[in-house]
């Protein structure tokens, strides 16, 4: 009973991260784009669906109590409208503009939950939030989410998957590879970003909603760059940038190392408790490190990836 | 006397304090192969990345078909059949080779996100369609070999071919090419000169040709136009043009000062 929880957890832990690693292998591995707030779009997700289905009272300025798929519906909504601004703004401009524009707007966030305790009631978090089938026994209730979850991830990736094998998709690659040589091929560069930049963000925004209702709850924490932005990135890297299959793996094979390193952390000694944090970023560093000197292009790289620098 | 397509007046950039292009005035006749040739550091590029729309000018006013095409983006000016390559290659790395081509026709929406969801037999269609096409183009330019490897993977010349291959993808009216010889093997040159006068005899595709390859110049191209510094220098048929005193001033005056 106990190992299927644990992994149940770990798996559906895994799926909610991989939505998000699929979200940024659109931006970043398909089209080019450095998202570095992937933590911003995520708290816009998890922030919206539980404001919107929390039981009234829930913040000061209350819970919705509305159903479900209306809170993911406006958690992607939302995430994608705030992509668009941001894209409006900073995809005609050099490239480094729009990482710097991601972080800064994910740090903005972050202080805003942080301090409307109004809305988000602060540090204290939003509990109550509903999760699909909790009123289920275990383990089924946790076995029936992670279903639901794994649901969504494969709708995720079957549309991504022919979205980038398509001509849209061909032209993605394209501009990713050379931005000058696809606006000289007729290609609006501009135009064609943005649309990634939106799709990829708003499965940002539907792993941060995926998040609130698994974990019945939303807190500032949950939205600290290492954890919805770094890890992303890590487990981007790790699976395959480029190619969506690799971006799953990656998701799942480092949420499990990262859960293991909390094992072993949890292990020390109490004066090193403290220390417990950075350790494990510093080990999932290292294994990054490994990976790469292994395997260039991640786990699983994408298909056509120049395999040898070019002459 | 026919008519210009293109039309430049008064175009000038600079770049700090240099001058690279200035007060250039051109016409390029339609149905025309015009050379375009000068001394290295003459602007000839800058002059293609200002026609192209790479580039703004800061002075000046371009015309394509009676049209100002003047700081009209890249992507609108090849809607309006303006095709230019690069003059150090630009391939899209990490597609293939026939990617590379694939990718250049836009469709009629085909291209859309929604197509890709919801037209995916159409665009499995069309897909097979361009796939020939794209087949004919690699078989002509000796790339069928490669056809399914990553364009970062070609040698220097392949990607210069890939480079004019991406031009016979595209429904060109005025195409620019920037040096598609220079690294070239002579057969292969000698062929390439064919289908660029295949398309500019049978499909009326208007050329305007930077080489330094003389013997190119004047196999193909009439008029030529000579630029150095910056400028204009003169224009006639190739004959005309090598025989001008100061065209010849204008390379030897480049190499003594490289000299010196
Ligand atoms: N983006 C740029 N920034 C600064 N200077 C530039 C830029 N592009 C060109 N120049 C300068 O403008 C001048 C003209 O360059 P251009 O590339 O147009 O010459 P070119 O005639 O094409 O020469 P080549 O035959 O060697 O290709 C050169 O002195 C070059 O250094
Ligand atoms: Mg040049």
């Amino acid at each position: 009973m106990g190992l299927t929880l644990y992994a149940t957890a770990l798996l559906t832990m895994g799926g909610i991260y991989a939505v998000l690693t699929l979200g940024l292998n659109l931006h970043w591995g398909v089209t080019g784009l450095f998202n570095a707030g992937i933590a911003g779009f995520f708290a816009v997700g998890a922030y919206a669906t539980a404001l919107l289905t929390a039981p009234p009272g829930a913040t000061p300025s209350g819970g919705l109590g509305l159903p479900v798929a209306t809170g993911w519906a406006a958690a992607m909504l939302l995430s994608g409208a705030l992509a668009w601004a941001i894209g409006k703004i900073c995809l005609r401009l050099r490239s480094d503009y729009l990482a710097m524009a991601t972080i800064g707007i994910a740090e903005i966030l972050r202080l805003i939950v942080k301090n409307e305790l109004w809305l988000t009631n602060g540090s204290r978090g939003i509990a109550g939030v509903p999760r699909p089938f909790e009123q289920l026994a275990q383990p089924w209730a946790e076995l029936a989410f992670l279903l639901l979850v794994l649901a969504v991830l494969a709708i995720a990736y079957l549309l991504l998957e022919t979205a980038v094998r398509s001509p849209w998709g061909r032209v993605m690659r394209a501009i990713r590879d050379d931005e000058a040589a696809a606006a000289a091929a007729g290609k609006d560069v501009a135009a064609f970003r943005l649309q990634a930049f939106v799709l990829g963000s708003m499965l940002m925004g539907l792993g941060g909603a995926l998040s609130a209702h698994y974990f019945k709850y939303i807190g500032p924490e949950a939205t600290q760059p290492l954890l919805a932005t770094f890890l992303v990135w890590v487990m981007l890297i790790v699976g395959g940038s480029g190619r969506n299959a690799g971006a799953v793996a990656g998701a799942f094979l480092v949420w499990a190392l990262w859960s293991a390193t909390e094992l072993l952390t949890n292990r020390l000694p109490p004066d090193w408790l403290t220390r417990a944090a950075y350790l494990r970023v510093f080990l999932i560093g290292f294994i990054l490190q490994v990976v790469l000197q292994r395997h260039a292009g991640g786990v699983l790289p994408e298909r056509t990836a120049v395999r040898r620098p070019g002459p | 006397m026919s008519v210009a397509l293109l039309e430049v007046r008064g175009l000038a950039r600079s770049f700090g304090g240099l001058r690279a292009v200035q007060d250039v005035d051109l016409d390029v006749a339609e149905g025309s192969i015009t050379g375009l040739i000068g001394p290295n550091g003459a602007g000839k590029s800058t002059l293609f990345n200002l026609i192209a729309g790479a580039l703004v000018p800061s002075a000046g006013r371009i015309r394509l078909a009676g049209e100002d095409i003047t700081g009209l983006p890249p992507h609108a000016l090849f809607r309006r059949g303006l095709v230019r390559t690069f003059q150090i290659p630009r391939p899209f790395q990490r597609l293939t080779v026939a990617e590379n081509l694939l990718v250049v026709p836009p469709g009629e929406g085909e291209e859309r996100l929604l197509a890709a969801w919801l037209a995916r037999g159409r665009l499995a269609r069309r897909e097979a369609a361009l796939r020939r096409r794209v087949d004919e183009v690699l078989r002509t330019l000796s790339l069928t070999p490669v056809a399914d490897q990553p364009a970062g993977e070609l040698s220097g010349g392949q990607k210069k071919l890939l480079e004019l291959g991406r031009v016979m993808m595209a429904e060109a009216r005025l195409v620019l090419l920037d040096e598609i010889g220079a690294g070239v093997n002579r057969t292969l040159l000698a062929e390439l000169a064919g289908h660029i006068e295949r398309l500019n005899r049978a499909h009326g595709v208007t050329f305007l040709v930077i080489e330094h390859d003389m013997d190119l110049i004047a196999r193909l191209c009439d008029p030529v136009v000579v630029m150095a510094e910056g400028r204009i220098l003169t224009q006639g048929t190739m004959a005309e043009v090598r025989a001008d005193p100061r065209v010849i001033e204008a390379y030897l005056g480049a190499k003594a000062a490289h000299a010196a």
